[in-house]
C-alpha cells in the first residue's frame, strides 16, 4: 500500500466527506491517506483520545503531518494533550457542526433558537443507527421527551444538496417533534483546512 | 418480568424485597419499584429508610455501572425513572416528616448556552435522596438567575452542569462573580458534567467536582457537614 505524506485521522462522520473533498481538490491517496474511527465514540467521547493516541502511536511515524478530523468533541482537553505529544493538528471548533456550518453562522443559529439540534448529511444517512438506535429511542420510545424536550428546531446542515437526504431529514424531524429547518452550508472549514493540506 | 418467573413482591420478606427493589431498579421497571416501595412503607419502614437502603442504594449501583460502560444512557434514563415513580410515593411523607433529615437546599442548574440536563436531573435526584431540598433552576441559566435563586432560597449549596466545551467555561464566570460579591466565601460550589474534570475545576476555583450522581452526593453532604 502506498503511503501518503499527510495522514487524516478522523471521525468516521467525515469519511464520506473527505473522500469527496480529497477528490474535489484533486488530492490523491499518495498525498493524503485517510483513516477513520467509528462514529459511535462521538456517545462515548472519552474513547475518542486513546483510540487516536493508539493509532497515532502505530503511524505517525509513516506520515509529514497530521491532521486529525475531529473537532473539541467533548473530549474536555484529553484529544489536544494527546495531538501535542504527537505534533498533530485537529480541526480548530468545538464539534462537526461548527466546522461545517462555520463558527459565525453557528453561534448564529444557535443565538437564534437555542432548542437546535443538528444533523448532518452523515447524521441524517444513519440517523435511525445512531440517533434512534444510539439513544436507545426503539426500545424505549417514551424517552423521547427525555431527550428532546428542551428542543424546537432540527436544523438540518446540509453538505450536499439531495432531495432525498432532505426528505429522510424532514422525516427525522417528525419524529423527534421538531420543527425542520433546512441549512445548506456545504463542507464549511473541513474544505479549507484539507485545501490547506493539499499546498503542503 | 421479562424472564418470565412473575415474582410475588409481597411475598418476599423484607430484606429479599430490598433486594428485588435494587434489581427492579436497575432494570428500570417502574411499576415493580412503585409497587415495592408501597408494600415496605405499608409494612411500616421509615420513609428515609426506604429511600436510602433501597432507592439511593440502587442508584448508586447504576452509577457505578454506567461509570464503568456497562450501562448507557438510555438504560440509565430508565433508571431514573424506575426511582421516581418510587420517589412520588416517598416525597409527601418526607416533606411532613417530623424527623426529616434536611441537609439544606441545593441549588442546582444546567449553565447559559447549554440545554442539555440528563446528568443534572440525574444529580437532583441524588441530592434528595441525601437528604437536601433540591431547587432546579433548569437549563440555560445566566448568571442572574444564580444570584437571584441565592438571594431567594440561601442555599447550603450551589451546583453548576455543563455538557459543551463551549460553556464549561461560563461556570468561571458565574464562580467569579460570586467571589465578587463575597458570596463565594460563604457558598460551596459545585460543578459537574461529562467534559469537566478536577483539573478544570480547580482552575475556575469551584469549591468542588462532582464526577458522578452518587459521589457529588456524598461530597455535598460533606460540604454541609464542614459548614456546619
Ligand atoms: C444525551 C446527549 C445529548 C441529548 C441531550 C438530552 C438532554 N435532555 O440532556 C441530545 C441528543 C438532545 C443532545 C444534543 C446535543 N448534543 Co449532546 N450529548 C449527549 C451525550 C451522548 C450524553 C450526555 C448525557 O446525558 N449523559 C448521561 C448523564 C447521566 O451523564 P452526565 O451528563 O455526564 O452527568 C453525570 C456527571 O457528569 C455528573 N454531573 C453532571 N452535571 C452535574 C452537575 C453537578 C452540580 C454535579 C455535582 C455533577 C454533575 O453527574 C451526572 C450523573 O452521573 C454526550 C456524550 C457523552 N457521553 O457525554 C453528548 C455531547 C455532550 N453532546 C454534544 C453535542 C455536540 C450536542 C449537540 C450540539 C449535537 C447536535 N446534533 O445538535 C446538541 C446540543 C445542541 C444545543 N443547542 O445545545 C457533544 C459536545 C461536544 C463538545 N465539544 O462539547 C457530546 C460530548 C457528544 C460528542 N462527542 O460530540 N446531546
Amino acid at each position: 500500500m502506498r503511503q501518503g505524506r499527510c495522514l487524516v485521522l478522523a471521525c468516521g462522520a467525515l469519511a464520506k466527506e473527505i473522500v469527496a473533498l480529497k477528490a474535489q481538490l484533486g488530492l490523491s491517496d499518495e498525498d493524503v491517506a485517510l483513516q477513520c474511527l467509528p462514529a459511535e465514540l462521538h456517545n462515548r467521547p472519552r474513547e475518542i483520545a486513546p483510540r487516536v493516541d493508539e493509532v497515532l502511536t502505530a503511524r505517525r511515524h509513516e506520515f509529514d503531518r497530521v491532521l486529525i478530523g475531529y473537532g473539541e468533541c467533548g473530549t474536555g482537553g484529553a484529544l489536544d494533550e494527546v495531538l501535542a505529544r504527537h505534533d498533530a493538528q485537529r480541526l480548530p471548533h468545538a464539534h462537526c457542526y461548527e466546522f461545517f456550518a462555520g463558527t459565525t453562522q453557528f453561534a448564529e443559529i444557535v443565538e437564534a433558537e437555542l432548542g437546535s439540534f443538528f444533523l448532518t448529511d452523515y447524521l441524517v444517512r444513519n440517523f435511525e443507527r445512531l440517533v434512534i438506535t444510539g439513544l436507545g429511542l426503539d426500545r424505549f420510545p417514551h424517552l423521547r421527551d427525555s431527550y428532546f424536550g428542551n428542543y424546537r428546531d432540527l436544523v438540518y446542515l446540509a453538505q450536499l444538496d439531495d432531495e432525498a437526504l432532505q426528505k429522510q431529514a424532514r422525516a427525522a424531524a417528525e419524529r423527534l417533534g421538531l420543527n425542520y429547518v433546512y441549512r445548506k452550508v456545504g463542507y464549511g472549514d473541513l474544505a479549507a483546512a484539507l485545501a490547506e493540506i493539499g499546498h503542503v | 418480568m421479562s424472564d418470565g418467573e412473575d415474582i410475588i413482591l409481597r411475598d418476599l420478606n423484607d430484606a429479599d424485597l430490598v433486594e428485588q427493589m435494587k434489581d427492579d431498579l436497575y432494570d428500570g421497571l417502574a411499576n415493580e419499584v412503585h409497587e415495592a416501595t408501597q408494600i415496605l412503607l405499608d409494612r411500616g419502614w421509615d420513609a428515609n429508610d426506604v429511600l436510602s437502603d433501597a432507592l439511593v442504594e440502587g442508584m448508586r449501583i447504576v452509577g457505578i455501572d454506567f461509570r464503568d460502560g456497562i450501562l448507557f444512557v438510555p438504560e440509565v434514563l430508565q433508571c431514573a425513572g424506575a426511582m421516581k415513580s418510587g420517589m412520588e410515593l416517598l416525597r409527601p411523607i418526607l416533606a411532613n416528616s417530623e424527623n426529616k433529615a434536611s441537609l439544606g437546599t441545593y441549588v442546582i442548574g444546567t449553565v447559559k448556552g447549554d440545554i442539555h440536563d440528563i446528568g443534572k436531573n440525574l444529580v437532583g435526584m441524588m441530592l434528595e435522596g441525601a437528604g437536601f431540598e433540591v431547587v432546579d433552576l433548569g437549563i440555560n441559566n445566566p448568571v442572574e438567575n444564580y444570584l437571584a435563586a441565592i438571594d431567594k432560597h440561601n442555599p447550603s449549596v450551589l451546583g453548576m452542569s455543563a455538557l459543551l466545551t463551549t460553556t464549561m467555561p461560563y461556570m468561571g464566570v458565574v464562580i467569579e462573580e460570586l467571589d465578587k460579591r463575597g458570596i463565594l466565601a460563604n457558598l460551596p460550589v459545585m460543578v459537574g458534567g461529562a467534559p469537566l474534570n478536577q483539573e478544570f475545576a480547580d482552575a475556575i476555583n469551584a469549591t468542588s467536582y462532582g464526577r458522578d450522581a452518587a459521589v457529588s452526593a456524598e461530597l455535598a453532604r460533606a460540604l454541609v457537614g464542614r459548614n456546619r
